[in-house]
């Protein structure tokens, strides 16, 4: 199918995007004013708690929900005026599963691709196509009540992209997942992107942001706390912390890295010496280098960086971790 | 012809699936089937005790071949709701087909498995005494097209406000029983007191009933069909509206 895809700018742009739930007693401001930009061909993560309004703004830009307020454009529709045409260009993978028990693998993906306008022949080949990227052949003409929730997750996203969208949206693609299958759908994602497709997740896994995310917003309470790559997220909240273990004096050693300008600080004792630089990549060899040159050695040393829970921590005052477990 | 291609592959799909569960199939036919081999003898009496002028079957079998249009067809929306939870219904609405089809699809297919199972119901009753000319089968069949499509699409609308088997099953055991009781299925309503034959005139399904009667015997110059199938016609252009309406919105 050829379909008009931007080459350059953003794939999603909101304004303000707001919704309000009204029910007979109350009013439930689950989403209250989203500004994003997603850039064509990158994978976006939307990361926050459960409820924090993270599914009300997928499926606003799903077309699923109408905005109380707000524009959006979506693959260069407009999401209030153009439905339609959003419609021809995104594929939606639905956080609990998209597929009929009584229904084979191979004959969800072909409906699915005559429901995109294809004709029979274009929806089997596609069909085919898709189970093979997949690995999902050996099953294909099984009911999908036998597959197991790695292999039904991933025929959910063959079905959202049988039609090759330009843009994907994902909600929450790992949940209830093994860690193998969980591995298996990054590397799906992964490859999606690499075939051009930009592709929007949420998560409320830290991992799963700091791991798959090009780029992030984090989202609590309805609005946008953070927004940037995990990297520039992270440097924000604090420097990185560089361990090293001593052979030798660790007194000296302490000396020595103390006098860098790029150390903000270092604690040491017993052999072990803890530095909090701005940024970790570039101090370790500068690091190594210097105490080389004193004529000092370290037996090892490790970078470890603020992990997106401190983020979230210092932008909320709570912990996501905490909430997820929760 | 967007809207006719998508309905004719909603349609299909939700038949192929339905096709492979056919227990279900059999099972909407077990009650009416006990009520013609169990109650449908006991009838000879009345049936001439109230004047109906036919045989009891030929009375008996087009109030059995309703209550399957209204029991069948209204639970289409049970369906729905694990169409719903399942996740298809919103698979669906994210694609370009029209909404119209999302409705028209499901409701064409619960048209065809009624008529299949109305079929069979007048094979079953040949036996026990039925006298049927296949004109008259094709007639009721027709009839059954629009009780159906006046049924189904308010079985999908309730499904998509009530998203809950337990909440749903309920309230159509509330509304389906007392139209069938009181469109004079299991006996005649001449039997009945005044008021309970007003109440019986006042429901539409009265009619429907009454025409498939006629059409049955053959009586192609009786009033009743025409009144029975513009009744229905109505109905079911009402139901398809009501029915398109909420496909279209919002599911939340």
């Amino acid at each position: 199918m050829a379909l008009a895809r931007p080459t350059s700018g953003p794939m999603i742009e909101t304004r303000d995007l707001r919704r309000t739930f009204r029910s007979r007693k109350s009013e439930v401001e689950a989403v209250r004013g989203v500004d994003l930009s997603v850039g064509t061909g990158e994978i976006f993560g939307f990361l926050g708690p459960n409820g924090a309004g993270k599914t009300t703004t997928l499926r606003m830009l799903a077309t699923l929900l109408t905005p109380t307020a707000g524009e959006a454009t979506v693959a260069a529709a407009d999401l209030r005026r153009e439905p339609q045409q959003v419609r021809e260009r995104i594929g939606y993978v639905p956080q609990g599963g998209s597929t009929d028990p009584a229904e084979t693998g191979r004959g969800e993906l072909v409906i699915q691709g005559r429901l995109y306008g294809m004709n029979k022949a274009d929806a089997q080949a596609r069909a085919a196509e898709v189970l093979a990227a997949l690995d999902l052949e050996a099953a294909a003409d099984r009911t999908t009540s036998t597959y197991s929730g790695g292999m039904k997750r991933r025929l959910d996203v063959g079905l959202g992209i049988v039609h090759k969208p330009s843009v994907l949206f994902l909600d929450e693609p790992t949940t209830g997942l093994d860690p193998q299958a969980r591995a298996r759908m990054w590397d799906e994602i992964r490859l999606l992107r690499a075939g051009g497709t930009t592709v929007f997740l949420t998560t409320h896994y830290l991992e799963e942001a700091d791991a798959l995310a090009d780029r992030l917003a984090i989202i609590d309470q309805g609005k946008i706390v953070a927004e940037g790559t995990a990297d520039e997220l992270k440097r924000q909240v604090a420097g990185d912390v560089v361990t090293l273990v001593v052979n030798g004096s660790t007194e000296q050693v302490l000396e020595t890295v103390r006098r860098q300008p790029f150390v903000r600080e270092a604690t040491g004792e017993e052999g072990i010496v803890r530095l909090y630089v701005d940024r970790g990549e570039t101090a370790v060899p500068q690091l190594l280098r210097i105490l080389d040159g004193a004529g000092l050695e370290a037996a090892s040393i490790a970078l470890t960086r603020p992990s997106l829970d401190d983020v979230f921590l210092r932008q909320t005052g709570r912990s996501l971790r905490d909430e997820a477990a929760a | 012809m967007k809207t006719i291609r998508d309905t004719w592959l909603i349609f299909r799909r939700s038949l192929v699936l339905t096709i492979r569960q056919p227990v279900w199939i059999v099972m909407g036919m077990m009650v009416p089937v006990l009520y013609l081999v169990l109650f449908g003898p006991l009838l000879e009496g009345a049936t001439q005790a109230a004047g109906t002028g036919t045989n009891a079957f030929n009375w008996f079998v087009p109030g059995l071949i309703i209550q399957i249009a209204i029991f069948g067809t209204a639970f289409g929306g049970f369906g729905l709701i694990a169409e719903l939870r399942n996740g298809v219904v919103e698979r669906m609405r994210v694609t370009p087909i029209s909404r119209v089809s999302m409705l028209l699809g499901r409701s064409l297919r619960d048209v065809v498995i009624l008529m299949v199972q109305a079929t069979i119901m007048i094979v079953l009753a040949i036996p026990f005494g039925l006298e049927i000319e296949p004109g008259s089968i094709a007639a009721v069949l027709g009839l059954l097209v629009l009780i159906g499509l006046a049924v189904a699409p308010l079985s999908y609308a309730g499904g998509l406000t009530l998203k809950s088997e337990d909440a749903f099953a309920p309230v159509v055991n509330a509304i389906a029983l007392p139209l069938l009781l009181l469109s004079g299925i299991l006996l005649p309503m001449a039997l009945a007191p005044d008021w309970l034959q007003f109440l019986s005139t006042i429901n539409p399904l009265t009619h429907a009933v009454d025409a498939a009667r006629a059409l049955f015997n053959g009586d192609w110059g009786n009033p009743d069909i025409a009144l029975g199938v513009t009744i229905s016609a109505i109905f079911a252009v009402f139901a398809v509206w009501v029915g398109s309406r909420a496909f279209s919105r919002a599911v939340a």
